[in-house]
């Protein structure tokens, strides 16, 4: 290696300054130790530097070489005592998570009520409902009512009243006949419902000879609450029946099955 | 007794050794440090937080990486860079942009009357500007040779030849 172009090429000002990388720095450290030539170039560079920046050195520093002292001491005392007995946690951290809890179970409480409320006011809702349907039905019930009144007090209404007969002794019906608009009303509370698979069916008849003839059956009888049926009613009519029948009717009557009848009383 | 054999001395947190390194070197880090933050009281400071760092760090100090003054040079310019970055040295709102060494050498601003600084700074001007400038970032600054090249506007390649010719004229002046 040519030392002198190695000086030469600026290399050690820079490792002075500190510019080089780990391996430039390891490679003037072992030259300065093989070559002297080296070394003292490495010193006179540093020392021109140490002599210019101690030129710009705004004044005297001895004075802080004993702060620097005493702090490296007071440094050195400051031995850190760590109390055993200091509690990890103080009173506010208690006091703290205790609010948190408090705070915590009132929300919870709060979402709580706020839920059952809620319930409670879905189910007035539908309680409510309810209630409006109930007035509704009661309200057209009573229409029905007072329209039913109205016929049976109707002065024109001819009232027959229809017993029992043979085993059925215990069955009842009327029949309300208002000839002035060709319909009957039925009465039918005192007849049992009608078993499954059969109908009443309503029967006009005259009785010299004896005819009858359908006015029709009543299929919705077990359904109905008040048990009063309108049926239209043209004939002359002399007598009505009711007979138990199979489901969708009969030609004629089946007279075994003549629950009740009645007879129309002239006038 | 050689710089090594104090070194290592100091490095086994010998009182005496590091005393002997502070009389070597707090001088220039004075200045090094002060050239950076242009103020009396932040510059002693800054020297205290330094050579108590120094005494600390005192083990990752390694000779293979370079020269002790290189290390201490290192640590006061970054500490000193880091106090003109903190919030309290920018609130006094000082503006260090157009600042030099030389400034420092050519005013009555030096109070050290153990240095001729003055007279130092007489043959300090005579050094070209590009080397006034090159030695402020090489050394005073820490910038490396790309961004010395770049500030510079002079080809990276030469700045090593550059310093190179500026320390030798600098160590015509300050050593003769």
């Amino acid at each position: 290696m040519n030392i002198k172009a190695y000086i030469d090429s600026g290399v050690l000002e820079l490792f002075v300054a500190g510019q080089l990388t780990d391996q430039e720095n390891k490679e003037v450290q072992d030259l300065m130790v093989k070559h002297p030539e080296v070394l003292q170039e490495v010193l006179d560079i540093e020392s021109a530097i140490i002599k210019l920046s101690s030129a710009m050195s705004p004044g005297h520093n001895k004075h802080l070489l004993q702060l620097i002292k005493d702090k490296l001491k007071s440094g050195k005392k400051e031995v850190k005592v760590v109390s055993i007995e200091k509690a990890k946690y103080n009173w506010l951290t208690y006091t703290g998570w205790a609010a948190a809890v408090i705070v915590g179970a009132g929300m919870l409480w709060t979402v709580n009520q706020n839920k059952q409320l809620e319930i409670q006011v879905s189910d007035a809702e539908i309680e409510k409902g309810y209630l409006e349907v109930q007035i509704e039905e009661a309200k057209t019930d009573l229409a029905v009512k007072e329209h039913l009144l109205n016929v049976l007090r109707d002065r024109d209404i001819i009232s027959v009243p229809l017993d029992g007969q043979g085993n059925f002794t215990n069955s009842y019906a009327k029949v309300y006949w208002n000839k002035s608009d060709n319909s009957i009303y039925i009465d039918a509370q005192g007849l049992p419902d009608a078993p499954e698979g059969k109908v009443w069916q309503v029967w006009s008849l005259t009785l010299n000879p004896l005819t009858p003839t359908s006015l029709g059956i009543i299929d919705n009888f077990n359904d109905d609450n008040n048990k009063i049926f309108n049926i239209a009613n043209t004939n002359e009519s002399q007598a009505f029946g009711i007979t138990l029948e199979p489901a969708g009717g009969s030609e004629t009557p089946t007279m075994e099955q003549l629950h009740t009848l009645g007879i129309v009383s002239q006038p | 007794m050689t710089l090594e054999i104090l070194i290592s001395q100091f490095q086994k947190k010998d009182e005496k050794a590091f005393e002997k390194l502070y009389g070597m070197y707090s001088n220039s880090m004075h200045g090094v440090i002060y050239n950076i933050v242009r103020d009396h009281e932040i510059a002693e400071e800054v020297m205290q937080d330094v050579f108590i760092k120094v005494w600390h760090k005192a083990d990752s100090y390694n000779s293979s990486k370079g020269r002790f003054f290189t290390w201490i040079l290192n640590i006061a310019r970054n500490a000193a860079i880091d106090k003109t970055r903190s919030k309290a040295f920018k609130n006094s709102s000082k503006n260090l942009n157009a600042e030099f060494f030389v400034d420092i050498l050519e005013t009555s601003e030096n109070l050290n009357d153990k240095i001729d600084a003055i007279g130092i700074g007489k043959y300090v001007k005579a050094l070209g500007e590009k080397c006034k400038k090159i030695i402020e970032y090489l050394y005073f600054k820490g910038y490396t040779q790309k961004e010395t090249s770049e500030e510079l506007n002079i080809p990276l390649g030469t700045v090593k030849t550059r310093n190179r010719n500026c320390i030798k004229d600098l160590r015509a002046i300050v050593l003769e």
